[in-house]
């Protein structure tokens, strides 16, 4: 079974991106093998409201069982923790905020009380550390990229917190993991989306400083493609239960599911 | 086949302590991949004793002596582009002969000089005359100048395209950071550039832009930095492209641009 946790539907605001419809989704996880996504709602990232996209999240991922939605809090808006709960009590799993898009400090009170709730509730919290390489992004795009200081902040806000972070590269998980406690860096799950294959090889020492526990297939699809976790894991040579942990084994028992 | 246009080994002579490992690494990938042919260039000392993009004299002999024993080791895998620094004129021009009477099949401009410069005409005329594709380091739409590099953008080749209208020039990585967007409109009707599509960068839409902008008759598969991600777009372009132009692609572009019997089939 492969999941793909990083996975979102609906255009982007700075370019056009082929493929951003539930249906164009599925095509391409059919094509390269991929059973599961978590999504999010793109465009909602550059909404002043980004909740406002959750019930259309909420309502495709409900027609569709492949589908596992990742909606988003914006912890600096009245009602988000109203809306935490909501989520939570219609089923969900990991939400996301996007904090350096939402104009608010990445380890600001806002985020530090997000990840208070979340923890306590058994939540779950996604944040990508950017969605373009920082040389392309369109003049206006000038949101920062998430500091690695703000996901070691963070994960020291609550015992229970967990967080999944994605687009990050190799000297951002190593400063994070390793100024990290055992117990914070046991909280704390990446996908492989940005962590470099031959030859420098970064997926490789990562996994073999950390561990395979620590990582999830993530592709950033459709604004990346989704080839290229598989194509970065099939060069790697790594143990049919490595390979399944990261396929999948540790999405699931990050959701509770059991390895 | 599969030709990969876009290739570099490290050396000692470089900062790099872990170089054997990287070049193992490297080789090892495009053994898995099924890589025939790897067109490599060597930066000068990669930054040991001067800027890699500003290699000295002395480095872009060292890295182009490199270059031709690394092609010896690997006949049948590697290829090599001669690196020369346009700035020094008489220097460049003995690296290109050099380079050509030992077999080597490509010019490799870096970043020393802007790709529109005068200084680069003798260069090209040279690569011409031995029959050599340029390739070019390319920033997709340089809005300003960055330490370490005199970088060129896509509008920078195509002036000096058009001067040398005989020469394939190659614009490197299109996926190597940038926009990319404005390289490819600005590569559109000049005929005589390829688009290299190596670099880290996998952004959806990237390679059916490149495809609608140049065709697939001028498109080159590479990998420069990230030898995974060069495998995950050719996976796309399976599915992207009919059989003939993935061919194109692969490796007859390639082909038809270096030096007759610089890939002989294995």
């Amino acid at each position: 079974m492969r999941i793909d946790v990083n996975a979102s539907l609906g255009s982007y605001p700075w370019r056009r991106v082929p493929g951003t419809s539930a249906e164009a989704l599925l095509e391409a996880m059919d094509r390269v093998g991929i059973d599961q996504a978590w999504v999010f709602h793109l465009p909602g990232i550059a909404w002043r409201d980004p909740m406002e996209g959750n019930a259309w999240l909420l309502d495709c991922c409900a027609r569709q069982s492949r589908f596992m939605p990742v909606p988003s809090i914006h912890p600096g808006l009245p009602g988000w923790s109203d809306e935490l709960a909501q989520m939570a009590a219609r089923g969900v799993r990991v939400v996301r905020a996007d904090p350096t898009w939402y104009g608010i400090a990445a380890a600001g009170a806002e985020m530090r009380a997000l990840v208070q709730e979340t923890g306590g509730i058994g939540v779950a919290l996604m944040m990508a550390v950017r969605f373009e390489d920082g040389r392309q992004r369109h003049p206006l795009d000038r949101a920062e990229e998430l500091p690695a200081a703000a996901v070691r902040a963070l994960i020291r806000e609550h015992p229970d917190a967990r967080l999944i972070v994605t687009h990050a590269d190799r000297a951002f998980i190593e400063e994070v993991h390793f100024g990290s406690t055992p117990d914070e860096a046991g909280r704390i799950w990446w996908d492989v989306s940005w962590v470099w294959g031959p030859p420098e090889d970064h997926l490789e020492t990562l996994l073999e400083t950390m561990g395979a526990s620590r990582f999830l297939l993530g592709s950033g699809q459709p604004l990346r493609l989704p080839e290229t976790p598989l194509a970065r894991l099939d060069l790697l040579d790594l143990s049919a239960d490595d390979r399944a942990s990261i396929e999948s084994g540790n999405a699931l028992a990050l959701l509770g599911h059991g390895a | 086949m599969l030709i990969d246009v876009h290739v570099h080994f490290l050396h000692a002579a470089s900062p790099r302590g872990d170089w054997r490992e990287r070049n193992a690494s490297r080789m090892r990938a495009a053994e898995q991949i099924g890589i025939t042919w790897q067109v490599s260039s060597i930066l000068g000392s990669w930054g040991g004793r001067s800027p890699i993009y500003f290699p000295s004299p002395a480095d872009v002999t060292l890295a182009n002596e490199i270059q031709r024993s690394i092609v010896m080791e690997h006949p049948e895998r590697v290829r090599g582009y001669v690196l020369v620094n346009p700035n020094y004129t008489g220097h460049a021009l003995a690296e290109i002969a050099r380079g050509r009477s030992a077999g080597m099949v490509g010019l490799k401009l870096a970043a020393s000089r802007r790709a529109d410069d005068p200084l680069l005409d003798p260069v090209c005329d040279s690569a011409g005359q031995h029959g050599f594709p340029v390739l070019q380091h390319i920033w997709q739409h340089r809005r300003r100048d960055f330490p370490g590099q005199e970088a060129s953008d896509a509008e920078e080749l195509c002036r000096l395209a058009r001067r040398h209208p005989s020469v394939a020039f190659i614009l490197a990585h299109i996926g190597g950071g940038g926009d990319w967007l404005h390289s490819l409109r600005t590569v559109r009707s000049v005929s005589n550039v390829f688009v290299d599509l190596s670099g880290s960068g996998v952004d959806g839409g990237m390679l059916e832009a490149c495809v609608n902008a140049v065709g697939s008759g001028r498109l080159l598969w590479g990998t420069d930095l990230t030898v995974d991600t060069g495998l995950a777009k050719l996976r796309y372009l399976e599915h992207l492209l009919a059989a003939d132009a993935l061919e194109q692609v692969r490796w007859r572009n390639a082909a038809s641009i270096f030096p007759a019997d610089s890939f002989p089939e294995r």
